[in-house]
């Protein structure tokens, strides 16, 4: 499939998407959103792929949501565009999703950056909200992720000051699962895929939930749930493979079932 | 190449590589005004982005390196935010020559005091004149060593002489200066600007790449633990493994000649 905004490349059990709009930056318009979930989901339902990695270009992850598209627009036109429809859907993905961060990741970028499961960063890495410079909030998930991700004090200074956060300090505060050179970036986040993909992907499906979950449950409730699907494994065939690889001291084969 | 800029206050020249930088207010020792500072940051800006420019060589003119802060800016009587200042005009250059994946080397030709010391002290290498004196001036006014001097002094001459050349504000003379290891070489002073020059062509010929991620990777090592520098070499090394100049090394080597480097 061939996408406009988009370049999709698969590497045995993993694909890797690259927005591909670098002369805006990436900026998230609603064309490059609708055909991001749309491949995304294409890729959720194919048994071949356990891991997605998404990532821009060397200058920008996205620098943010398309200003030109919502220049004129109404609260009208924002509430029946199915604008945020879309972040929903890329929310109940079942395959882990990793970004690859290099250069700007401002605005909706940001809050896809987080979205994302795990956040692999380059040094020349910039997170940031800036949506109150131009008289807005943040409006994809913006204030609830980055306060579930670095805390209440540091998500207001980000979200209310506009400013930038370098790679440092998004690794300091762990908005990031780590930091390294620019031009290692993706073989990094290759490895962690791919090292991921050989894992049972009904294990990784369900524990990628129970890790979800704990953002909007009580720890009790959450307990309960993750239970039930630890429980649930036990009816797997990986589960018997991989217990009996372990006590055979032999690598397992894990077929996803 | 694209045309090298020329300043009003910073002389330029371009040759075989090397961009060499020249301070260029010799009536107050190259001191460091409003004019200098955007200068200086301009003509770095050129350097990292043009590609020709394999090796930067900062000198002054004249008979003094860098005096520093120009202290006839300071007595308008109008209040100036120092942290302003240093946040504007001088932390973007240290950070500048500090961050520029090629060789600098800052040949003092004379006096380096305070700013214009810590300026020196952020080159990659230092070459001195047998006339060069350096001076972290700062105390004399009650002030701080600013512009990288707490960061890169202790680092060149350890914790205890870097608090005796604050405390002091003492002359460091050149012939100290090389044996605290705060310079690199000291040369007679007309030997100063060919025996720069020398050293400057032949980095410029150089595996330039691989002298960059160099100095990223010892830049990274003085903040990091020993783990996480290990881990940042093992970066550093795939991609300088990764090179042009890399490949033609290795080729050079096998057919018994000596390497071209292109700095890729």
């Amino acid at each position: 499939m061939a996408y406009a905004n988009l370049l999709v490349e698969r590497e045995g059990a993993i694909a890797i998407i690259i927005l591909n709009r670098p002369k805006v930056l990436n900026a998230l318009n609603q064309d490059t959103m609708n055909e991001l979930v749309g491949a995304l989901e294409a890729l959720d339902r194919d048994d071949e792929i356990r891991c997605v990695i998404l990532t821009g270009s060397d200058r920008a992850f996205a620098a943010g949501a398309d200003v030109n598209e919502m220049a004129q627009a109404t609260p009208v036109d924002m509430l029946s565009g199915y604008r945020f429809q879309q972040w929903e859907r890329i929310r109940k993905l079942s395959k882990p999703l990793i970004a690859a961060v290099r250069g700007y990741a401002l605005g909706g970028g940001c809050e896809l950056a987080m979205l994302c499961d795990m956040i692999i960063a380059g040094e020349s890495a910039r997170f940031g909200q800036p949506e109150i410079n131009i008289g807005i909030m943040p409006g994809a998930g913006g204030t609830q992720r980055l306060t579930r991700a670095v805390g209440k004090a540091r998500a207001m200074e980000i979200v209310l000051t506009g400013r930038h956060v370098s790679a440092a300090e998004a690794d300091t505060m762990g908005l990031v699962n780590r930091v390294v050179p620019d031009e290692v970036v993706l073989d990094e986040a290759r490895k962690l895929a791919h090292e991921i993909a050989g894992k049972p992907p009904v294990a990784v499906r369900l524990a990628k939930d129970a890790i979800l979950k704990a953002f909007d449950t009580t720890l009790e409730g959450g307990l309960d749930y993750e239970r039930k699907l630890f429980y649930l494994l036990f009816s797997t065939e990986d589960k018997r493979e991989g217990i009996e690889a372990f006590l055979a001291k032999r690598p397992p084969q894990f077929m996803g079932r | 190449m694209a045309q090298v800029p020329s300043f009003e206050t910073v002389l330029t020249g371009f040759a075989d590589g090397v961009l060499t930088i020249t301070l260029n207010r010799p009536d107050v020792l190259n001191a460091v005004n409003e004019q200098m500072g955007a200068d200086l940051r301009e003509v770095l800006r050129f350097a990292e982005r043009a590609p020709e420019v394999r090796c930067l060589v900062l000198t002054g003119a004249g008979r003094g390196f860098c005096s520093g802060q120009d202290l006839r800016e300071r007595t308008g009587g109008e209040e100036v935010s120092y942290g302003e200042s240093l946040r504007r005009r001088y932390n973007p250059i240290i950070l500048r020559l500090a961050t520029i994946e090629k060789p600098v080397i800052a040949a003092v030709n004379g006096v380096a005091a305070g700013a214009g010391c810590n300026l020196a002290l952020a080159a990659d290498l230092r070459i001195a004149s047998d006339r060069a004196r350096f001076i972290e001036i700062f105390s004399r006014i009650g002030l701080i060593p600013d512009s990288g001097g707490t960061f890169h002094l202790p680092r060149l001459v350890g914790l205890g002489k870097a608090f005796e050349l604050a405390y002091t504000a003492g002359e460091v003379s050149a012939e100290e200066a090389l044996r605290i290891g705060l310079v690199n070489r000291v040369v007679p002073h007309d030997d100063l600007l060919p025996a720069a020059m020398d050293l400057a062509r032949g980095l410029a010929q150089g595996p330039t790449r691989g002298y960059g991620l160099t100095k990223r990777a010892f830049r990274y090592a003085l903040a990091a633990s020993l783990e996480a520098a290990l881990e940042y070499e093992a970066h550093m090394q795939e991609i300088a493994g990764k090179t042009a100049d890399h490949r033609e090394s290795v080729a050079a080597f096998f057919e018994k000649r000596p390497p071209r480097y292109e700095g890729r």
